[in-house]
């Protein structure tokens, strides 16, 4: 993982008040790789940690109404705590020193609301017939799982990842509180100084990559999902 | 110290709960620039999400907005603004980005209440001779209505939610306690900050769940369904795009 980007109060590049600086990204371009290294690996973490868990967590919720109500009645209910409060918990709970696993782990919670439910709508929407084909064709539970319901599921869960992901990559910024906010961090500084053309390229970078996480996504859908292809969306 | 020891001590504080930088101040100014922003962005979205809904157009561009909100982060907004139109109006700055935030589900919901109206009813009123702003009125609006309720309740929520990241541009409200808290680092003062700005928006949530047993106390296992929808919603709106 990326070290935290230290504070720069470097020399001036550009009057505050120009949008657009080509020397700040120049000279300064380590920072900003840096700041967009930390912001990839945390939001990617994170969205990875909340996938495995959903998963763990969506077959758990199959078991019974009772289950599932819990699940996603208690995904629900962390994602409406404020992000900022919910990172000032968690981070003396996992340590200051380690505070960047504290905003890995808020991003892991957060897509739990969107990415439980892909799973649980996607696994629910397997059709009966297919699955008692495949139990006439000899398949035992986890061949089922892994051959016939996950990759029927695969779309809707896509379609979670994908909106988790977005979600995701915004909020990183908000790790700013420990230092650990990726383009966040130069938004803070920017903020200190007034610098205008370091607010608009950490905002700028913040929504590329957003869009770029989205288009692969979809992209990798379409990829695996060789059978949708040709076929309109619904 | 434990953390939740020192939260407590910090709950318990009396000089916590007093003044301008206490809890009930900051609490009040939290709520106010939150109800004038969900205000401002009802005033916007209520009107265009009505009337794309009675006419049937634009539900695309009703849909994406959230799409395009979500890539955006509150805080890359606040700083922009905050930076482009200078610290002396942060304030006003703060209040523009939550009504932008606070718009996205307000407009969705009601054009999709409005649109989800089954057109055979809407017919009907037609063939009773009701004009398009009866039907509106009379018919589309009292049936969108646990939509459009539930589309303020995901404003309010995200309004409340997102005024703590103002803290980060130094307004006032709840935010500060967590800001300042991290800045000095004081768990008891940024963990109880936390607690009360998540107290705050769990109880907010309860009240709307309240209100909308009220307001629509028949359709109550209808609107369940919808509640556990909204995220579903999102998920069925990314897989046709």
């Amino acid at each position: 993982m990326a070290p935290a980007l230290a504070a720069d109060d470097g020399p001036l590049l550009c009057p505050p008040s120009t949008w657009f600086c080509g020397k700040y990204i120049t000279n300064r371009g380590a920072d900003i790789k840096l700041a967009l290294q930390e912001h990839i690996s945390l939001a990617l973490g994170g969205v990875a940690l909340g996938l495995v868990l959903s998963f763990g967590l969506a077959l758990l919720a199959r078991r019974s109404q009772v289950l599932r109500n819990v699940i996603l009645g208690g995904s629900t209910l962390l994602y409406t705590i404020p992000s900022l409060a919910l990172l000032a918990i968690l981070v003396p709970l996992i340590g200051l020193s380690k505070s960047q696993y504290a905003v890995l782990f808020g991003i892991a919670i957060y897509s739990l609301v969107v990415l439980v439910r892909a799973f649980v709508t996607g696994l629910a929407g397997v059709p009966d017939e297919v699955t008692e084909a495949a139990r006439g064709m000899g398949f035992g539970t986890v061949r089922m799982l892994l051959r016939v319901e996950l990759p029927l599921a695969l779309p809707t869960i896509m379609a979670g990842l994908r909106v988790a992901t977005v979600s995701g990559i915004a909020l990183v910024t908000l790790g700013v509180v420990v230092d650990h906010g990726g383009l966040g961090n130069l938004l803070d500084e920017a903020t200190t100084h007034g610098y205008k053309f370091e607010a608009l390229t950490a905002s700028v970078l913040c929504v590329v990559l957003a869009v770029v996480a989205d288009v692969v996504l979809l992209l990798m859908q379409k990829l695996i999902t060789p059978w949708r292809r040709g076929r309109a969306a619904r | 110290m434990s953390l939740f020891s020192e939260i407590g001590s910090w709950l318990s504080d009396g000089t916590n709960w007093h003044g301008a930088a206490g809890i009930p101040h900051r609490l009040a100014i939290h709520l106010e620039y939150s109800a004038i922003s969900v205000a401002i962005a009802c005033a916007i979205a209520l009107p265009v999400g009505l009337w794309l809904g009675h006419v049937g157009k634009g539900g695309a561009v009703a849909i994406n907005i959230s799409n395009v909100g979500r890539a955006i982060p509150t805080y890359a907004l606040l700083v922009l603004l905050f930076v482009g139109i200078g610290a002396q109006h942060r304030v006003a700055e703060t209040i523009v980005a939550l009504a932008a935030f606070g718009l996205p589900p307000l407009l969705t919901n009601t054009y999709t209440g409005v649109r989800e109206v089954d057109p055979e009813v809407r017919e009907a009123a037609r063939g009773m001779g009701m004009s398009g702003g009866q039907v509106l009125r009379r018919v589309e609006i009292p049936l969108a209505m646990p939509l459009i309720l539930d589309g303020l309740r995901i404003a309010v929520v995200q309004v409340v939610a997102t005024m703590t990241v103002a803290a980060l541009i130094g307004v006032e409200g709840l935010g500060r306690f967590v800001v300042d808290g991290f800045t000095n680092s004081d768990p008891g003062q940024y963990g109880g900050g936390a607690v009360v700005v998540g107290v705050l928006a769990l109880a907010l949530e309860g009240i709307f769940v309240l209100l909308q047993r009220v307001v629509d106390p028949v359709a109550r296992s209808r609107r369940d369904r919808r509640r556990v929808g909204t995220a579903t919603s999102e998920i069925r709106a990314a897989e046709t795009s």
